[in-house]
Order: C-alpha cells, then structure tokens, then sequence
C-alpha cells in the first residue's frame, strides 16, 4: 500500500510524466495522472483520448510522456488499448518480445459517459488487461464546458446554461461507475484527486487483476466549475466529504467502501465554492438543492445497502 | 515456380486462406454482410490452430478499426476486413491509420451505402474513403483478391510507403461465388511476406514513443505531406512486388492496370472490379466481328495511375468510363480520374460516363455492347448514363 512518502520516491524514480505541459493551473488530471501511474510498478502503455490532457501534453513536436503513449480519437481509448494489448499478448506468445507491461486508458468523462461508452464495454466484455481511468470533471471543458451525462444536476453549462428560465442540468448525473460494475469486471474503483492514498490503493489492486479494470476519477476543473486554482483539491476533497463522491470499490464483486466520512457534510458544502451552482442559490431554487440531497442520500444508503451485502 | 494448389473456393475463403497464410499477428474485425465469412473462415482456421493470431472480435467497425491502429502501431502485422456500412462507421479511424502510417491491410467486399440499405455490390464504400490516405487496389476475381491480399501486404510494410492497403473484391459476385483459384503453398507465402520489422514499436517500452500528438498549424501542413511522399513511392514498389510476385505464381502481373486487347483499339472502356470479366467477354465478340475495341481496367485507384492510363489511351477515337458509384451533382469518380489524367493533351478521346450497376443491378453482355455501340455517336459525348436502370 502506497503513503506519499512512497508515491514521491517514485516519482522521482520513474518521471512517467513529465513537467512542461500546457495543463492549467489547479487542473486535477495531471495529479490523477502522476498518482496512478506512480502506482504501478514496471513499464506502462497508456492510450489517451482526444481531450484537454492529449492536447496539453503532446503538441507537436513536444510531449509530456516518458512512456509509451498513444492517441488515436475521441471515443476509442479502450478499442485503441485493446488492440495495443492483444498486440503484445499475441507477440510474447510468439516469443517477438519479452517482459510484462501494464496497460491504461486514460479519458475524461465526456470520452467515457458519452461518445465512448460502446467501445469501453466492448473492451471491458472481452475481458482485455488492462486499466481504464475517466478522468471526470463533469463536462466536456476541453471543448469550452459543454454538458456531458457526468455534468451534475444544477450546474450551469455553455449548451445547459442558467438563465431566467433555467437553473442549469435538470438531469442527475449518469452512474458510470455501476455501469462499469454491471461488466463483472475484477475491479471497479471510484477515487478523487483529493485522496491520493486511496486512489493509489485502489489502482494498485486494479493493476494486480487477470483481467480489465476501472477506475472513475473525480477531478477538479477550475474553469469548468469555477473556483480558484487554489481550492481545486479542497473542493473535491468537499464532493467527497459530502457523499455525492464516495469513494468505493468493487474488488471480485465485493462492494467496499474505503473511506466513510466522520460527520457526512449537506451538500452545499460541495455546491457553494462552485460558481457553476450558482444559480441554485437564488431564491426560488431552494428546492433544487434539497432534490440534490436526496438524490445524494438515497445514492449513499443503496452504496451502504451493497457493501454491507 | 509455382506448385500451387488449384482449387474450386468462393471469394471468403480464399481471402480467408490469404490471410491464414500471411499468418497476421493480430486481426480485429466486426461481422457485416457481404464480408462476415471471411472473418469465419479465418476465425475457424485459428480454432484448428491453422493460424497463431489474436482476433479481436470488437463491437463495431469503430472499434476494429481503432483496435487495428493499437496494435499495428504497438508493432504487430494487422489485418482486418469490412464492407459497406461497417466501411462507413471505421471511416474517421481509416483517415487515422493512413495518417499514423500503419501498415494495415484491409479486405473491403464492396457493397451499397445505406440507404436505402442494399446488401448488394457497388463501389460507393470504398470510393467513399477514396481520399483517406490508404492505398485501393481493385481486384477483378477470387484470384486477383487473393495475388492482391498476399502483395498488399509487402506494399503496405515497405519502408518507404508504411500506409494501410485496401484490397477490394466486388461483394456476392466474388465473394459469394466458387471460382476456380490458385493458392500458393504456405512456405511460398511466408517467404514472400517475410517477417515484419515494425520501425517504432509502440511496445518497445525501453524507447518510448508518443503516437498520435496534437499538431498546430506549424506542422499538421508537412506532416500531411509526407503522406503525399509515401503514396508517390508506391506505383514503383508495386510494380517491384508485382514482379516478385509473378515469378511464384502462374499469374504475371506487371502494371498498375490491366490493358485487354487495347493497345490497337479505336474504342475502349474503362471500369473496375468484377464487370471486367463480362466486358472481356464482349471485347472478344466484338473482335470477332473485326471491331477494334478494349478494355482498361484499374488494379490501383489510390495512388491513382494517370500518367500511365493516358498513355494507355493515347489515340483512341472514344472512352466509355463506367462507374459503380456515384458523387451526386458530379461525374463518376473513375470518370473524373480518368478526364483529369486526358486534361491536358491536345489530341483527346472523346469521353463517355456511365454509371451501372448500383446496388447489385445487374450488368449484362448486351448492356456493355450498347456502350460499344454509343461510343461510334459523338452525340453522347459526356452526358451521364445509366445502365439498365429506369430513368
């Protein structure tokens, strides 16, 4: 198991991923990335979906990658891997190479939730090895903050924006860690850039199965939720201590909460610091926020329910 | 040399054999009429350990498609098979493998576009990726299907070109009919293919690569040229491997087009694909009547062969070009090839388009014989036909 002590000599040991990148400041996927592939021990291949960390990282003819990477489209990560990884099943059964390579999928959750949902099934069906991580920000921010089927409810965005008549998403979020989980995979993981330890663990253990494994990452956008580069840890530390992020695993088909929060935080807690909810908290939106709660209530009681089966 | 083995198989199951022999480390495929028994067939010779391949039996083209540049750029010999929709749907990822200089090699069964849906041949699938950067070759019959597949694969892993090839057969004409073809022994085969030495192994974890960056305006141009240099290098290391190839089989190849009773012909036609069989047929009676007539038939369409088909053509009276797609509010895109390769010589044949058999309509003896006929009318210069069709 990984402390941070662990995660920074790695760090130095391998510099996976490079400084230097475009990303922005308070961006979430650069310490999802460093912590998930300083959590695997050996060479990594990783594949990487059209979006805001494969524009950032790889403008020609410069890039951020001390590992073998790939981008081919928006909606292919997992077909992408799944062909990179039957490549390197059927060459070592050939005796062409040698040695073992883990392989991950990198994508956000527009590239995941919506346009890549078929091919992430269809890799996970298969029954490929290998490591999917959504990096989820809750809309598509590379594109200029679109909604995507992660964009939680009441948050304002440029094709759902509030206005006189809207307070923004109507919708409640897509549940794609259960869809993940509904493949009977050896290990579904949900983790927040605001718990580094636990997201370690959680990709440890996934890396360690004979089969694919998933992980839903939160993590924080500061342009796409609208909070300063310096509170981007701290408020998906609050999606987190409010229960509308739970972190939770699925290691073999048993459900297991790792991290239950001492005092369970409402909800504002996470709604407030985010200028996307702002609307909410107009009058007249009141019970938009209590709809919320309940919809993060009774989601948190049916986990419960499942990890205490 | 040959000792090849002739036998009665139908378009999938040479193909099938084709692929068994060039043994592809990896093969990704989804099922789609007229195609899907090629992929049985194969699938089959790897349950009977005939084959040592992964096949990766994805969810969609898509995911073929994105699943064969994965592995082709991790550095595995890669091969998959489409038609039609299937064609359609991997088409953003085809325009990715040529870009990403994946030596891929692809069997398209040419069938209709939706809609309507038509499970019938024309060429409008792979016309559609006609400008996606892959290599086409078009292939007349079983056999040819079968010489093309096995070259295609040393066309696409030449150093010097490194682009995915299409191999195309005409879909239940060729790939639904038993035909008389020969295959070469295995030995002859793995010979012929050798081994692949993929350039940078995405695998070759010691020395990392970054595939498929993001280019600005500063280097998207150029690297789009070099696209341009690999295609113009092809016509010679076809005609090399053609030559290659020719001294194994019975068959000799060497051209980028078939020229049938042409070269002292008045009167031509050009087409691709199956319907070369039924026009040779008619080139042959009209010969016996003392007419001078021939026939053109383009193996390449990408890269495609302009300066070598004008030469062809220099000093016939007339050209009947006949397509099996269509480009709405154009000509034929054969046609169009065809006019532009004659554009700048003084002395042209008059030029005639047709479009025939779309959606499996058939073409028979007697419809390549009007044409024959229509091209002594220089009345029906350049106005658009349709074969058999109710107008």
């Amino acid at each position: 198991m990984a402390n941070f002590k662990t995660l920074a000599k790695r760090e130095e040991k391998y510099k996976k991923f490079e400084s230097g990148h475009s990303l922005c400041e308070g961006c979430g996927l650069p310490i999802a990335v460093r912590t998930v592939l300083n959590s695997i021990d050996g060479p990594v291949v990783a594949s990487n979906a059209t979006g805001c960390l494969e524009v950032a990282t790889t403008r020609y003819p410069t890039t951020a990658w001390n590992i073998p990477w790939i981008h081919n489209a928006f909606e292919n990560a997992a077909a992408t891997i799944s062909g990179v990884e039957s490549a390197y099943r059927s060459l070592k059964r050939k005796g062409k190479i040698d040695g073992e390579t883990t392989f991950v999928a990198f994508a956000g959750d527009g590239g995941t939730y919506d346009i890549g949902l078929q091919s992430l099934s269809g890799a996970l069906e298969r029954g490929h090895k290998f490591l999917y991580v959504t990096l989820d920000n809750g809309a598509y921010m590379n594109t200029g903050i679109q909604r995507s089927s992660a964009t939680p409810k009441g948050a304002s965005t440029t094709t759902e924006p509030a206005g006189r008549e809207s307070y923004g998403k109507e919708r409640q979020r897509k549940n794609l860690t259960e869809i993940v989980a509904a493949h009977e995979i050896p290990f579904v993981g949900q983790a927040s850039i605001s718990n580094l330890t636990d997201l370690s663990d959680k990709v440890e253990k996934a890396v360690s199965k004979d089969g694919p494994s998933f992980m839903n990452v939160l993590s924080t956008c500061q342009l796409g939720w609208r909070v300063p580069p310096s509170d981007a840890v701290n408020v998906a530390k609050k999606g987190v201590e409010t229960c509308f992020w739970p972190l939770y695993e699925v290691d073999e088909g048993k459900w297991n909460i790792t991290y239950e929060p001492n005092e369970k935080l409402p909800v504002e807690e996470w709604l407030k610091p985010q200028k996307r909810f702002a609307a909410l908290f107009k009058t007249g939106n009141e019970e938009v926020i209590e709809e919320i709660q309940e919809d993060v209530d009774r989601d948190w009681k049916k986990l419960k329910a499942k990890a205490a089966m | 040399m040959s000792n090849g083995n002739r036998q009665v198989l139908t378009g999938h199951q040479v193909v099938a054999n084709a692929m068994r022999q060039v043994d592809p480390d990896v093969v990704a495929a989804y099922p789609i009429t007229p195609q899907s028994e090629i992929v049985e067939y194969f699938s089959k010779f790897v349950a009977d350990g005939k084959v040592d391949s992964e096949v990766i039996t994805v969810e969609s083209e898509h995911s073929a498609m994105s699943a064969c540049v994965g592995s082709s750029a991790a550095g595995a010999r890669t091969m998959t098979a489409t038609a039609s929709q299937g064609l359609a749907l991997m088409m953003e990822i085809v325009y990715i493998a040529a870009s990403m200089r994946a030596p891929i090699v692809m069997t398209v069964a040419n069938r209709a576009l939706s809609g309507p849906i038509n499970i019938h041949c024309d060429h409008s699938d792979s016309m559609a990726a006609r400008d996606s950067g892959v290599i086409q070759i078009y292939g007349e019959d079983a056999q040819e299907a079968y010489d093309f597949t096995l070259m295609a694969q040393r066309l696409a892993e030449n150093e010097d070109v490194l682009l995915p090839v299409m191999v195309t057969l005409d879909g239940f004409t060729l790939t639904h009919t038993a035909q008389v073809a020969e295959l070469l022994p295995d030995d002859t085969v793995t010979d012929f293919v050798g081994d692949y030495e993929p350039l940078y192994p995405l695998l070759d974890v010691d020395n990392p690569t970054t595939q498929g960056p993001f280019d600005m305006p500063d280097y998207y141009f150029e690297h789009k040229l070099q696209q341009v240099e690999a295609m113009k290098n092809v016509p010679e290391k076809f005609l090399e491997i053609q030559e290659e190839f020719s001294s194994l089989s019975d068959r000799e190849y060497s051209g980028l087009f078939e020229s049938y009773k042409l070269d002292d012909a008045d009167y031509a036609i050009v087409l691709l694909g199956s319907t070369a069989g039924t026009a040779k047929v008619v080139v042959d009676e009209l010969r016996d009547e003392g007419k001078k007539v021939g026939l053109l038939k383009p193996w390449m369409f990408r890269p495609f062969p302009g300066e070598e088909i004008k030469d062809a053509l220099k000093g016939k009276e007339a050209v009947a070009v006949l397509d099996r797609s269509l480009s709405f509010g154009s000509s034929g895109p054969l046609y169009l090839e065809i006019s532009s390769a004659l554009s700048h010589e003084d002395e042209k044949p008059r030029l005639y388009n047709y479009t025939y058999g779309l959606g499996g309509r058939d073409i028979a003896e007697k419809h390549i014989a009007e044409v024959f006929e229509d091209l002594e009318n220089p009345e029906l210069e350049g106005k658009m036909r349709y074969i058999n069709a109710r107008t």
